[in-house]
């Protein structure tokens, strides 16, 4: 099937791609530009302290991914084996807040269950015999990954296992397969095709790690080559420093992350439209059980800190917290700032998804173009580029020209939307790409393109997908604080920012407080968005 | 998506709307906390300009290492009349780029502990790190620096990490002033007491109060904010024998503000209590020029440490790297 080269499509993948690489580009020239004048630092980086953090950095990320990533599949099995089970919207919705909290909070409702003060130090205590000593060091580090990704893994798998057409699942019924053969011939391919790039995703974002591994890693010998970065251009202003060390990042991760390609596989998808409604899966008692267990634990795993922050979030005094003017302007900034970030970031990873898609087709059975690449995995690396390091990069590069405060706003969505993106991609692409390859021979047919197809065609199957792009993208956004250190926060008040400029004053029932009403907040957007996102019934 | 114009506008309206009321106008850059509505600068602002009948406008980034990290990046054409908010361990950094002017005799009325002197930079108020301990949970807390070393590894501390905060590189200083050429050794025996190294003094405090450590490295002005906020005696602040290391934040003129009369009147104004009796209970920091109105009472129970320790300027900044390193070659171990 020959598409043609002009496909409006490939245009909107490349004017993304284009957008992305200004952004990702401009702070390197900056920063490059800055760099050159005083370039000994770039060498001077490297030292026998780097190589042990670089080699930790990349253990803890690897381990993190296969604590994620790998009980999600169970736990995305489990929930898309059963539709009806209580609460399992509530439980998907649940499931985007932890990406929304800032690092912190995290860490601390962690700490109320599992740390020396926590709710479960006495148990653990009994267990290991003596006073428990808390989670600090390489556990504590994992714990807490689990709890951002494992979410975010099970919500994005989930995403790759509903775009098994109803059919397939009738037809398992009628052959009366059980548990594991659909798993091994239904489930296992559909997920099998997204875990690269999902494993990939929840590695980049361990690698970037920075307040986690520092606080519950419980000292120096756990640092991530994130707060080298960070130490370079915040302490020292060494940017040369800061670009070699962004280079090394970029590169270790890709090393990584394309050797986790080579597990993948992209398997074919069903060309034949679905007529059949999902409702034929029938687990027996003994799997419904087993399924119940693994979605609880998780749930548990997930709810416990939340629970615990929602605790102390209510010790706060959050009458009058709700009536201060500075409470209610941060919340509309942070509103604003999230869903402007967010419908950037569907935008760009559509063009992105869709331009791989056409690419993907009109070459066939040949090698992948670097174009193609770069609209699938390549863009996923500006999550390894430190928010910091855009900040200060387009920062000197614009300097001298235009009112920094002016860009601040600009620049904080520009750079969530881009950090968003690599996330709303995962989300979009499973079900894009299956309705695709069933439509594609039909819209060739008729001559369906461009925006008519989109409207018609595309935009009925993605809209779910979309809305839990969209959900995730904004809950990321609403928890980012990295770019505007050196901007200047006074036009970018967001609420997270609130939030630890409370606790920087002592402040910290107030801070508690307003990670609650994040938490709730994002759970609102999430909601919103499901409900925008509903499949209308056919 | 007009509304999504509206939107760009509005907040572009929103970060270039600084009202330009008045003939004169002062520029001070500074932190994020001092500018916050907990912090001192709204009733700074106010106080200065029904004196000086002029406009002040606070410009505020993250912390004081941004803050010299922004100065150097707009060089000689900052827009900063006087950057406030750096400390005595910035201030040779921060003066061998040269955008900084002398002041005249501003810092005549000021006092602060070392009799720290400089002919650019001027103090507007200090602090002295502190170990704070809760003393529910701590009864016998220790005496010395030397007792914090030694003591039972079981009664964790949470400190900072001098890469990336400044009461980290406060402990550092106040052990390599204590200990000299044996503070690697003393490292290696008070890992064993850190719980954890956080990045920032609000993610120790927290863990602090949260009750995860019995100790934490703050400051001796610490247990004011609970005496006074929270009306409660529980967290206090130990004083130690061998002394005490000394924050000191300072203001100066850049060479921009060097042109602006405005300048040298903030100055003057910076130490004089119309500033200074603001500072105690908003920045929580001790005045170090002169105050109208009595502190705090709460301010009399603090904990006044019986000698001051304080490197040199020059020596931070000769030294930095290479005791950041030596600290981190004993703690990553």
């Amino acid at each position: 099937m020959q598409l043609s080269r002009r496909d409006p499509r490939i245009a909107a993948g490349i004017l993304a791609l284009a957008a992305i690489g200004i952004l990702i580009g401009g702070a390197f020239l900056g920063l490059g530009v800055e760099a050159w004048r005083n370039p000994e630092g770039a060498y001077a980086a490297f030292d026998s302290y780097l190589f042990r953090v670089a080699r930790f950095t990349l253990w803890q990320a690897l381990l993190s991914t296969l604590l994620s990533v790998a009980p999600a599949i169970l736990v995305a099995r489990a929930l898309s084996r059963h539709p009806e089970f209580p609460g399992r919207q509530l439980i998907l919705r649940l499931f985007a807040v932890p990406l929304a909290l800032p690092a912190i909070v995290a860490a601390l409702g962690i700490l109320s269950l599992y740390g020396r003060a926590g709710y479960f130090a006495g148990a653990l205590g009994g267990l290991s015999g003596g006073s428990w000593p808390g989670i600090y060091g390489l556990s504590g580090i994992l714990v807490a990954h689990v709890f951002f990704n494992l979410p975010l893994a099970t919500r994005l798998l989930l995403e790759a296992l509903q775009t098994v057409p109803g059919d397939q699942w009738r037809l398992a019924s009628q052959l009366g397969m059980g548990a594991r053969a659909s798993f091994r011939l239904i489930e296992w391919p559909a997920m099998r095709a997204a875990l690269p790039g999902i494993a990939g995703l929840v590695f980049m974002l361990c690698v970037t790690s920075f307040t986690i591994v520092l606080t519950l890693g419980g000292g120096p010998a756990a640092t991530t080559l994130e707060v080298a970065i960070y130490q370079a251009l915040r302490f020292d202003f060494d940017p040369a420093r800061a670009v070699s060390l962004t280079l090394l990042q970029i590169a270790l991760t890709a090393v990584v992350v394309l050797a986790l390609m080579r597990l993948g596989a992209n398997t074919a998808g069903e060309a034949n439209l679905s007529v059949t409604r999902r409702s034929f899966i029938s687990a027996r008692p003994v799997e419904k059980s087993f399924n119940a267990a693994i979605i609880l634990i998780a749930l548990a795993f997930v709810g416990g800190p939340m629970i615990a922050t929602v605790a102390s979030g209510l010790e706060a005094d959050l009458a009058r917290l709700a009536g201060e003017a500075s409470v209610r302007r941060a919340t509309f900034t942070s509103i604003v700032l999230a869903s402007l970030s967010a419908t950037l970031a569907c935008a760009l990873s559509l063009s992105l998804v869709m331009a791989r898609r056409a690419l993907a087709v009109s070459r066939g059975a040949g090698e992948a173009s670097l174009l193609e690449r770069f609209t699938d995995t390549g863009a996923g690396f500006v999550l390894v580029v430190p928010p910091v390091v855009v900040g200060a990069g387009w920062f000197v590069l614009v300097r001298q020209s235009i009112d920094v405060f002016a860009l601040a706003p600009f620049m904080v969505i520009a750079v969530n939307a881009v950090m968003a993106m690599p996330f709303a991609v995962r989300a979009i692409r499973p079900a894009h790409d299956a309705a695709a390859e069933r439509h594609e021979r039909i819209c060739a047919q008729l001559g369906i393109g461009g925006w008519n197809r989109l409207r018609l065609i595309d935009w009925p199957v993605l809209r779910r997908p979309l809305a839990t792009a969209f959900a995730f993208a904004m809950a990321l956004s609403l928890g980012d604080l990295g770019v505007i250190a050196l901007f200047g926060s006074d036009a970018v008040q967001t609420l997270p920012y609130l939030l630890l400029s409370r606790m920087g004053s002592y402040r910290t029932a107030d801070a508690a407080g307003l990670a609650l009403l994040l938490g709730l907040l994002c759970l609102a957007l999430t909601m919103i968005a499901d409900r925008l996102g509903k499949e209308r019934p056919r | 998506m007009r509304s999504l114009v509206y939107v760009f506008t509005s907040a572009l309206a929103l970060a270039a709307a600084h009202p330009a009321m008045a003939e004169g106008k002062l520029t001070v850059y500074t932190y994020e906390s001092f500018t916050s509505e907990w912090g001192p600068g709204p009733q700074v602002e106010k106080a200065f300009e029904a004196e000086c009948g002029c406009d002040l406008e606070f410009v505020s980034v993250a912390d004081g290492v941004a803050l010299l990290s922004r100065v150097k990046l707009e060089g000689a054409s900052t827009k900063a009349d006087i950057v406030l908010g750096l400390d005595t361990n910035l201030t040779a950094e921060a003066k061998a780029t040269g955008l900084f002017a002398p002041h005249g005799a501003a810092s005549n009325d000021v006092k602060v502990p070392g009799d720290w002197k400089d002919d650019i930079f001027v103090p507007y108020d200090y602090g002295y790190f502190a170990v704070v301990y809760d003393t529910e949970k701590l009864k016998n807390p220790p005496k010395s620096l030397k007792e914090l070393v030694e003591g039972n590894p079981e009664e964790k501390i949470a400190i900072q990490d001098p890469r990336t905060s400044t009461p980290g590189l406060g402990l550092l200083l106040w052990v390599k002033s204590v200990y000299g050429d044996k503070a690697p050794e003393a490292w290696a025996k008070l890992k064993g007491r850190v719980l954890t190294v956080t990045p920032g003094w609000s993610e120790a405090y927290g863990l602090f109060t949260k009750g995860e450590a019995p100790m934490v490295l703050s400051y001796t002005t610490s247990p004011a904010y609970h005496m006074v906020a929270e009306n409660t005696e529980r967290y206090q602040a130990a004083p130690f024998e061998e002394g005490h290391y000394v924050q000191i934040e300072v203001a100066g003129i850049t060479t921009t503000g060097a042109k602006n009369p405005l300048a040298e009147k903030f100055m003057a104004f910076m130490t004089g209590p119309g500033f200074q009796d603001v500072v105690p209970e908003t920045n929580w920091m001790l005045p170090a020029g002169k105050t109208d109105k009595p502190l705090n009472p709460a301010f009399d129970k603090l904990v006044k440490p019986a000698k001051t320790l304080l490197f040199s300027a020059d020596e931070v900044a000769a030294n930095r790297k290479a005791w950041v390193d030596e600290w981190l070659g004993v703690m990553s171990k």
